[in-house]
């Protein structure tokens, strides 16, 4: 579903501050994967995602997604097949318009916008089915202003835009970093329910260890712009986190530099 | 008395036209875009050139809004291809404009005196002037109200609201960002012409200083429309923005007429614009102090 072929992404070239964020990456998603991404401070995870989302254009190399060639396309004409959700729970939605005006919006990702109506009878009828299986109670109020919605409130709503229209790749990046930790297990339980639900692909960003191995059937780490670990199937149900932070430690020859991970 | 009040109530709603202009850049896509001064005058400018030359007083102001249109697309242009920051953008344009005003009436003002205008099919009914801008800018205005009502609500008007809200999410929602931020520009610029064109045919002449701080009246209109008139939807807020421009153009009146020179205006509405648009963070100052005091007493 995704195929990611030898990327390169660098800033600021030729300056002193040149940073090689992603050296020679090759990656490839099948379809149904739920993949977790885990990695130190500046390995590169937030780049790797915002490359395939077209936020950053990469220097060298190929990104496909479901058989198209997206390499040069721009961030908004990839959103047609791209669901995302970030870090900063105010990212995703527009806070001064309504909950149903962001799902609208959502709801015709990848679809041509013309001068009908904004919002139809029918699609209000449908949030209200989507939210009330969130369990959140936001089915009540669909013209409040997403701004008067709390960060977890917010985040499982930009979840369900995300897949509102059904994405070829959903990108989750540190999506519940945000939030406390008890409402963080709730979103991380609402995604891992509408990716298996939907049969997504999906490309998870974390810095909770625990998360990693817990969520997905394949674990991905980086260092340094490049992937060195990349564990599937019983290997990875297995999994521990000191067996993690072990192999980091025989793979890359340092210790694992993500204050964030190792309390969590 | 009576006269000066339906003097600027019939001003106020032809500045209305201008206020939704500025308020579709200001408040919905977040730019403070100063091509309008430019536009205005354009818009003046392309009216009068036109009446002056014979054309149909209506054919001529349907220019005068296409005219603004234009330039509210070079604006966009520069912004989004050439990622001009916004507000040089709007500036190099409006600078633009003057050369360009200039060129269109080949001289700096045109009279309009005893030329038919818009105004002039209901003055034949035996409306005095007064009341025949008051009338027609009341139509015009209701009509735009109506029409960004409808537009504002349809897909492509709320990718235009979205791209003002979160240009970020807008993107990964599909917007192509940079049309909608042109698109506003287009459509707010094309406004403030029109409102440039029947300024000019209501007071029988187009100068090409007309649009030196209408950006701060359209912005103080704004700003008094916000704070006044408390809008709860969309269609309130449009008809809060015409209330606005009427009190400011009464406000105007009566400082006026309490003996206030007519060359300070500017700064007086400068001044105004400066304390509506630090009332936030002046309140946000002054709570602290305010609750100390109480837990003093």
């Amino acid at each position: 579903m995704l195929v990611i072929n030898g990327i390169y992404k660098i800033f600021n070239v030729g300056t002193i501050n040149e940073k090689v964020a992603l050296s020679n990456l090759s990656l490839t998603l099948k379809e149904g994967d739920f993949v977790t991404l885990i990695g130190g401070n500046g390995a590169g995870k937030s780049t790797l995602l915002n490359c395939v989302a077209g936020v950053h254009p990469i220097d060298m190399g190929a990104i496909i997604i479901g058989g198209t060639d997206v390499t040069k396309l721009p961030e908004y004409k990839r959103a047609g097949v791209i669901g995302r959700v970030f870090q900063d729970p105010m990212m995703g939605t527009a806070a001064n318009m309504g909950i149903e005006e962001n799902l609208a919006l959502a709801f015709r990702r990848g679809h041509f916008r013309s001068l009908k109506w904004g919002i139809t009878h029918k699609e209000r009828e449908l949030y209200k089915v989507l939210l009330a299986h969130l369990g959140l109670g936001l089915e009540s109020r669909l013209s409040d202003k997403v701004g008067l919605l709390s960060g977890g409130q917010r985040q499982a709503l930009t979840l369900l835009m995300a897949t509102l229209q059904k994405p070829k790749l959903l990108l989750l990046d540190e999506h519940t970093a945000a939030l406390d930790p008890k409402t963080a297990e709730k979103v991380l339980q609402l995604s891992d329910q509408l990716v298996s639900e939907n049969n997504l692909t999906t490309l998870m960003v974390t810095h909770n260890m625990r998360h990693a191995i817990e969520y997905g059937n394949r674990l991905i780490m980086m260092h340094e712009g490049r992937i060195i670990l990349d564990i599937s199937g019983e290997e990875k149900q297995k999994l521990t986190v000191e067996d993690l932070l072990k192999r980091f430690g025989k793979v890359s020859g340092e210790e694992f530099a993500d204050d964030r991970a190792l309390l969590a | 008395m009576l006269q000066i009040i339906s003097g600027a109530v019939s001003l106020g709603l032809i500045w209305a036209i201008m206020t939704i202009g500025v308020y579709i850049t200001y408040r919905l896509l977040e730019i403070a875009d100063l091509t309008v001064e430019g536009s205005l005058a354009m818009g003046a400018a392309i009216a009068a050139t036109s009446i002056y030359n014979g054309m149909n007083p209506y054919e001529a102001t349907g220019l005068a809004l296409l005219g603004g249109m234009a330039a509210g697309l070079i604006t966009g242009l520069f912004h989004t291809k050439l990622k001009i920051p916004a507000l040089l953008s709007g500036i190099l344009t409006m600078i633009a404009l003057y050369s360009v005003n200039l060129r269109i009436m080949g001289k700096a003002n045109i009279s309009l005196l005893r030329m038919d205008t818009v105004y002039t099919d209901l003055e034949k009914f035996g409306i005095n002037h007064t009341n025949a801008v008051m009338l027609f800018a009341l139509i015009c205005v209701m009509g735009l109200v109506g029409i960004l009502y409808w537009f504002f609500g349809t897909e492509i008007g709320c990718a235009i609201r979205a791209t003002g809200a979160n240009s970020q999410m807008s993107r990964a929602q599909g917007i192509n960002t940079n049309n909608m931020i042109m698109l506003g520009l287009i459509i707010s610029n094309g406004l403030v012409a029109l409102c440039g064109a029947l300024i000019a045919q209501s007071q029988s002449f187009a100068d090409v200083q007309m649009g030196v701080g209408s950006i701060v009246i359209g912005l103080a209109s704004v700003i008094i429309g916000e704070v006044i008139f408390n809008s709860k939807n969309f269609f309130q807020k449009l008809i809060s923005l015409a209330l606005g421009a009427i009190t400011y153009r009464l406000i105007i009146a009566i400082v006026l007429k309490l003996g206030m020179p007519a060359n300070d205006l500017k700064m007086f509405t400068a001044l105004t614009v400066a304390v509506a648009l630090s009332l936030p963070m002046l309140r946000a100052y002054l709570r602290p102090i305010k609750k100390s005091i109480k837990e003093e007493v």
